[in-house]
């Protein structure tokens, strides 16, 4: 790799920089995995955007005040913030290559996810029995869209949760794995900054009216 | 202190998610424990805004929009470490391409979807000219 200084302007005063070859693969892998966060979340606003404008079609049937239980939505929200911590804690004990606290917080991590999982489980079944279905009216098809929606994010963060857990154990800490916990810790906290809209929007919004 | 931070020591760039200060592990857990709090403070009272009789009604919505906005400036502060400094610049920037289009996408919906309903037809003297 040639060396090269560079020159920039930096409030107002020059500052040489080494500049030697292209950025590690650490940050090129997180990078792109951070644009494919953010266009998940452009597809997460359409399904906001849909929810927004059918939230009054509800074809004579019930509206969210109806039927949504704010401390069902209170215990997920908090099992949700919960595993985000855990998560954190995960990712600091990979770093420092402590196996047994990465796979404490990572089995904690998914605890929690699993417990927000059983909830939502329970309230859409709840929601068929009581015959509002996503066939119901046009209100609840967005609902049952963008929630569950969220729903499988979090399922599909689970299944990458063990996957990462059996690739520390049967692996350990090699710099790839490192980077796909990485992405990992992205992915499980770009979701609970998807779930604060979801609870606000749908849930605390729909039940104030 | 590991590969990953000895790795991003000195360069321009930091990957998204990681955190820059090469701090200790008593910091970093005190860092997501400060997030944790702030987090709990805003759904609380989030959750406590929506179901009191206390605030101004008209007022709800927008306070609720307010908090949910300082939840997730929190949560990418504290849990995915984006910052202002120069080495999250590409971060940020991508970060505010993403938050343009998902305000395209939503406020344009909106905006075409209320001016097409101010529009149309009441449904039954539609239903009278198709027979």
């Amino acid at each position: 790799m040639s060396t090269v200084a560079l020159t920039e302007s930096y409030h107002g005063a020059a500052v040489a920089r080494e500049w030697s070859g292209p950025a590690p693969k650490r940050i090129v892998t997180g990078y792109g995995f951070w644009i494919f966060i953010l266009s998940d979340m452009v597809m997460f606003s359409a399904f906001f955007a849909t929810y927004a404008v059918l939230l009054g079609q509800t074809a004579g049937g019930p509206t969210g005040h109806d039927l949504f239980d704010l401390r069902n939505v209170a215990i997920e929200t908090a099992f949700l913030l919960a595993s985000s911590f855990t998560c954190g804690m995960a990712s600091i004990a990979a770093d420092t290559r402590s196996t047994t606290w990465f796979q404490l917080a990572m089995a904690v991590t998914c605890a929690f996810g699993l417990g927000f999982l059983a909830l939502e489980g329970q309230e859409f079944t709840n929601l068929i029995m009581r015959g509002a279905g996503p066939t119901r009216s046009a209100f609840l098809s967005a609902f049952f869209t963008l929630v569950g929606c969220h729903g499988l994010h979090v399922s599909a963060g689970i299944l990458w949760l063990l996957t990462m857990m059996a690739q520390v154990f049967s692996k350990g800490f090699r710099p790839d794995i490192q980077r796909r916990i990485l992405c990992f810790a992205l992915f499980w906290h770009a979701l609970d900054i998807i779930w604060i809209a979801v609870f606000t929007i749908v849930y605390l919004l729909g039940s104030a009216k | 202190m590991s590969d990953a931070h000895s790795q991003i020591g000195g360069r321009i760039d930091v990957a998204p998610g990681d955190e820059h200060l090469e701090g200790s592990i008593a910091q970093r857990v005190m860092g997501y424990f400060i997030g944790l709090g702030l987090a709990i403070l805003l759904t609380a009272t989030s959750f406590f805004v929506a179901g009191t009789g206390l605030v101004w009604q008209p007022s709800i919505p927008v306070a609720l929009v307010v908090l949910a906005i300082a939840q997730m400036g929190v949560h990418l502060v504290f849990f995915l470490h984006i910052t202002t400094g120069p080495d999250n610049t590409n971060n940020v920037l991508a970060l505010a391409f993403g938050v343009l289009i998902v305000f395209l996408v939503i406020g344009g919906s909106l905006w075409i979807m209320a001016n097409l309903n101010h529009n149309m037809m009441p449904m039954d003297q539609l239903m009278q000219m198709q027979r």
